[in-house]
């Protein structure tokens, strides 16, 4: 049973490790769609959550292996191809003098890779998200921690999760509206 | 110490104990309000007006050179033949290698697990981009009309389809630092994501939670957002420590690559990497110790982290100072007859004061840090860090003027003097790294308010029992 325009329940905790508990109980109970929020990161929710590997890894490792290929290939096209010039008699294709470049653009590309990718798998910016409606979320930013469970759950019962949720020793368990 | 419980406590002096990262007594909301108080506070402090007004007055003195420059051209500036490098090119180093010690604490000491990184990251952070916006000051208003000079150092297709010459070491100097004001601007701004979310969430008046939630973009504390978001936060630092070391490494090229005595020694990228360290960490204590004074941070920057800052500048200190006895040895041991004189000349020449300054800022002023009680001496150390960012400017004015005005043939020697223009460009960028700084502390959190909370006890609760 669930309520229309019902985005989901949003439990309240005061304490770190009542949200850690909480969450590991939540997931074992089966709950899937299921967030945590916290004022800093917390290694021990991420496992709770079920959370295992960041995709952002071989995001990056793309990212670099394609700067190295663009900042090389740069030099070379412009240095080999497009305008062949003799600066001091060095080679055209002067390789260890296109290496600093090239490792800049690496990094470059890596670097930007890992920033934006962050924000794309996280779906930031994000101006608008329904759990903002709690009143005491702003708190979420500074001392306070929350689990909120999706009505989208397959699991999801309102008044079942509800109760389930106070069990877990919650301060508070609020409707979060859509 | 245990006999003392209440003066250990007390929250308003001190903590009695040098060797806290947090003072005691701090919780979550404690800490969070203490750092956001400093940005949300309506009223402005009278002595954040003065120290602006003085900053944002200096730094007229660079609009003065601007003009000067761009209507005379730049022959104001005192660079000459054989000269032809001066203060642009020193004040371009000395503020790179400042800029060095924001990316080493940010990165460096964070896959090195130092959790004593976690309150001076943020401004130090903010203090790398700074002196790279000054440093790139140098370089572009020394190529006289910046405007007709990009096609030489950026590869853009251009009418004239030439395209810069990658063999040059000033070209990899663009690559490098460009690369390294960017990388240094996402890692600063990643990190403050969460931060502003705080301000958002924490501002009274709607303008300015309306700014803070527009930068913070609409971050919410998620676990799922934390995950991604700390794997791209170590990813960054992975990327940023070989980044910094070939920037520095990158800006010596421009002198090892040539064939001056006195440049082309393959000592200098590690004693440059190792100098911009020293240099970096002093500006760091500079701005970290009247920043705890002024704001009552002597909690979170405790002095704890103004030791350990003092035992790395003593660390990087006696590296530099092992770069200047190689210089010296291998100018005798090489019986190359043009290194010999060059260091000679550098010792006992026409810019000796210069050298012996140097010595003395670099070589036996940090010694003194041995000592427990001088490094554990706050105005001690304000004056040391003072005194190692005088040393390493005129580590830079001994290689690079020295070397130029005693060149191969005495024929082409010459005497080098900064001009008013360069004394005011100097000055000038002091005033625009001054008055960055005083904005940064006002608008943003100078300190990791997200990373501080992690620090206190009780934070990261123990594998529970499911």
């Amino acid at each position: 049973m669930t309520k229309p325009g019902l985005y989901g329940l949003m439990a309240e905790f005061s304490e770190p490790a009542g949200l850690v508990v909480a969450v590991g109980r939540v997931h074992e109970a089966g709950y899937r769609k299921v967030d945590a929020f916290s004022p800093y990161p917390m290694e021990a929710l991420y496992e709770a959550l079920g959370l295992h590997h960041s995709r952002l890894p071989l995001l990056v490792l793309i990212g670099g292996v394609a700067g190295l290929i663009a900042g090389y290939g740069l030099e070379y096209w412009a240095s080999v191809i497009e305008y062949p010039m003799n600066v001091g008699g060095r080679p055209f294709h002067s390789v260890p003098s296109f290496i600093p470049p090239a490792f800049e653009t690496t990094i470059l590309f890596a670097a930007l890779t890992a920033v934006l990718g962050m924000l794309a798998i996280n779906g930031l910016p994000e101006p608008y998200h329904p759990v903002f409606n709690v009143p005491t979320f702003a708190l979420a930013t500074k001392d306070r921690f929350f689990l909120c469970i999706e009505a989208s759950d397959p699991k999801f019962d309102l008044d079942q999760t509800w109760s389930f949720m106070m069990s877990l020793g919650a301060r508070v368990v609020s409707e979060v509206e859509q | 110490m245990a006999e003392s419980p209440d003066i250990a406590k007390d929250a308003t002096s001190p903590p009695a104990t040098p060797d806290v990262l947090v003072g005691p007594g701090h919780d979550f909301a404690t800490v969070t309000e203490k750092i956001s108080s400093i940005v949300l506070q309506r009223r402005t402090p009278w002595g954040w007006w003065v120290g602006f007004a003085i900053s944002f007055g200096i730094l007229q003195l660079l609009l003065f050179v601007v003009v000067n420059l761009l209507f005379r051209g730049i022959g104001v500036w005192g660079p000459n033949v054989p000269i032809g490098w001066g203060f642009d090119i020193l004040n371009f180093v000395w503020w790179i290698g400042i800029g060095h010690a924001g990316t080493l604490i940010s990165a460096i000491l964070l896959l090195l697990r130092q959790p004593w990184r976690t309150s001076i990251n943020r401004f130090a952070e903010a203090m790398t981009l700074f002196a790279v916006a000054c440093a790139a000051f140098y370089p572009i208003f020394h190529t006289g009309r910046p405007w007709l000079a990009i096609y030489w150092l950026f590869p853009y297709p251009n009418t004239m389809s030439l395209w810069p010459n990658f063999r040059s070491p000033l070209i990899w100097d663009v690559f490098a630092v460009s690369t390294y004001a960017t990388v240094s601007f996402m890692f600063w701004f990643v990190g403050l994501i969460p931060d502003l979310a705080t301000l958002r969430d924490r501002a009274q008046s709607k303008p300015w939670k309306i700014l803070y939630g527009m930068l913070a973009m609409g971050w919410r504390g998620s676990a799922r957002h934390w995950h991604n978001y700390d794997t791209a936060y170590v990813l960054l630092a992975g990327l940023a420590t070989p980044l910094v070391i070939s920037v520095h490494t990158v800006v010596s090229f421009d002198f090892a690559v040539g064939i001056v005595p006195g440049w082309h020694a393959t000592i200098f990228p590690p004693y440059f990497v190792a100098g911009a360290i020293y240099a970096g960490f002093a500006m760091v204590l500079t701005i970290s110790i009247p920043l705890r004074k002024f704001y009552g941070l002597e909690d979170f920057i405790t002095m704890k982290h103004l030791e350990n800052m003092a035992k790395v500048m003593l660390a990087t200190g006696l590296i530099v100072a092992y770069g200047y006895m190689m210089e010296a040895f291998m100018a005798w041991y090489s019986a190359n007859a043009y290194e010999r004189f060059m260091i000679w000349n550098r010792m006992t020449g026409p810019y000796w004061k210069m050298y012996w300054a140097l010595i003395f800022c670099n070589v036996i002023a940090p010694n003194t840090l041995w000592i427990k009680n001088l490094r554990t001496s706050v105005p001690y150390l304000f004056f040391i860090s003072l005194v190692v960012s005088v040393g390493m400017w005129l580590e830079r004015y001994v290689i690079i003027v020295t070397s130029l005005s005693r060149d191969f043939l005495p024929s082409s020697w010459g005497m080098y003097s900064g001009t008013l223009y360069d004394w005011s460009a100097f000055i000038g960028t002091l005033g625009l790294f001054a008055t960055l700084l005083f904005l940064f502390v006002r608008f943003l959190p100078a300190i990791s308010i997200f990373e501080m909370r992690t620090m206190l006890p009780g934070a990261e609760p123990e594998e529970q029992k499911r």
